[in-house]
């Protein structure tokens, strides 16, 4: 904001949402991600602020930047890297990142593998990151305590100063999973005292993940049919009763095999042409052929198997 | 005396927020910057001492500033110069280069002449501190 140019006396709040961008923003996270009503709520909160921050700064009122860096806890599959893709949109439309970019990295971007080769890594990720937003997947890997001589405590300590002296240059968003995430903090407290936003993801109800998968099937132009419906909901259910359930993801991954079987069946049973329908739905048979409907994969059943006895 | 070498070097210094602002330029044009030091700014000396590696995927200048920052730090009283590369297949060289810091006292050079072959004269140049 320019010093030079004269405090308006009034703000139009409702202009300054629409004008700047952060409704498109907002609307596009309503349309397109399902469920997750906290983490919209918390977001819609963040935007009001930000909002009322800059109308603040507008008017010529006291201001500070507020802390923009944000945590992200939740189960794998819950929507947490998508978020903060819309999340660094939203921080541009607002003014609070230069570029809007997302940076998405993991322990293996920042940390070295010898003396001296940290600090450099670290840096590198970081000056790339500047104008935009770094998303550190599975944040908590960047601390190991059972090594005391882990380079990630060096990669924590410029991360640190560079979220505490350039506040205005880049938002750290860190992510992970909630219980591990816990430990993190309590073992890193300047982590917890810099980061204001700590936004929980929940898990996907059933009924979420069904809508989830029409979504995805409908946006790869593919339809189910009604069989083929009940039996998604069904393996669906099953599903998160077995081990490595990662919401979301593991929805894509059955209906990417789903799709697998479907082409198989089409090349190995049609006999004459086959019409943009055929080729376009997924049947019952697609869907219960699944290892999910018969108690999981091989190895895992005798696992459990052996836990019973 | 002021040595002029690359863009600007007409002009008077840069500040720092104009070095910002050629930076940005440099990367929305998409060519990777890197920093360069010496202390022989003799117009022969084409390669200067790396400051770090060039930065290829930058976004915002931010990131050049803080290494400039840096270099400033450890090498304060030398030349200091911006290259801006451009990959681009059919260009792949330096396309814009300038100069951002230079020491206290700036060295000079001196032209000296040589006669030979009869009355024909070779012309060199030294630094002069």
């Amino acid at each position: 904001m320019n010093d030079e140019t004269v405090a308006p006396d009034s703000i139009d709040l409702r202009a300054e949402y629409e004008g700047s961008g952060a409704k498109e923003v907002l609307e596009e996270l309503d349309r397109e991600l399902i469920g997750l009503k906290p983490v919209k709520d918390r977001i819609r909160e963040t935007a009001a602020l930000l909002l009322v921050e800059r109308a603040r700064q507008k008017l010529g009122l006291a201001h500070e930047t507020p802390t923009l860096h944000m945590s992200f806890t939740g189960n794998p599959g819950t929507g947490k890297t998508t978020v903060a893709l819309k999340m660094a949109g939203l921080l541009h439309r607002l003014g609070y990142v230069r570029k809007g970019h997302l940076v998405s990295v993991t322990r293996d971007d920042l940390v070295g593998q010898y003396i001296g080769h940290t600090a450099p890594k670290t840096k590198e990720v970081l000056k790339r990151a500047m104008g935009g937003v770094l998303f550190i997947d599975e944040a908590y890997y960047l601390y190991r305590p059972d090594n005391e001589r882990d380079y990630g405590q060096e990669a924590i300590e410029i991360l640190l100063q560079v979220m505490e002296n350039n506040r205005d240059d880049l938002v750290v968003i860190l992510a992970g999973y909630a219980d591990r995430m816990e430990n993190f903090f309590s073992s890193n407290p300047g982590f917890r005292s810099r980061i204001a936003h700590h936004i929980e993801f929940p898990d996907y109800s059933d009924e979420e993940l069904f809508q989830i998968a029409e979504h995805m099937l409908t946006d790869q132009s593919y339809r189910l049919t009604a069989e083929a419906q009940v039996a998604l909901r069904e393996y669906i259910g099953l599903r998160r009763l077995q081990p490595h359930f990662a919401n979301a993801r593991s929805i894509r991954n059955a209906l990417d095999r789903a799709r697998l079987r479907q082409a198989n069946r089409l090349f190995t049973a049609s006999a004459g042409p086959l019409d943009a329908v055929a080729l376009s739905t997924i049947a019952e048979g697609d869907i219960r052929a699944s290892r999910v409907f018969k108690g999981g994969l091989d190895s895992e059943r005798k696992a459990a198997m052996a836990g019973v006895k | 005396m002021r040595i002029t070498q690359g863009c600007f070097s007409f002009l008077p210094d840069l500040t720092d927020e104009q070095i910002s602002a050629q930076v940005e330029y440099c990367l929305s044009r998409g060519w990777a910057v890197s920093l360069e030091y010496t202390d022989d700014p003799h117009p022969r000396n084409t390669y200067w001492e790396m400051w770090g590696m060039p930065m290829f995927d930058l976004r915002d200048p931010k990131g050049v500033m803080m290494e400039l920052d840096e270099c400033r730090k450890a090498q304060g009283d030398s030349y200091i110069r911006i290259n801006a590369f451009d990959s681009t297949r059919g260009f792949e060289t330096v396309t814009m280069s300038f100069i951002v810091n230079r020491p206290k006292v700036e060295p000079k050079i001196r032209m000296e002449r040589t006669e030979v072959d009869g009355r024909s004269i070779r012309y060199t140049h030294s630094i002069v501190r």
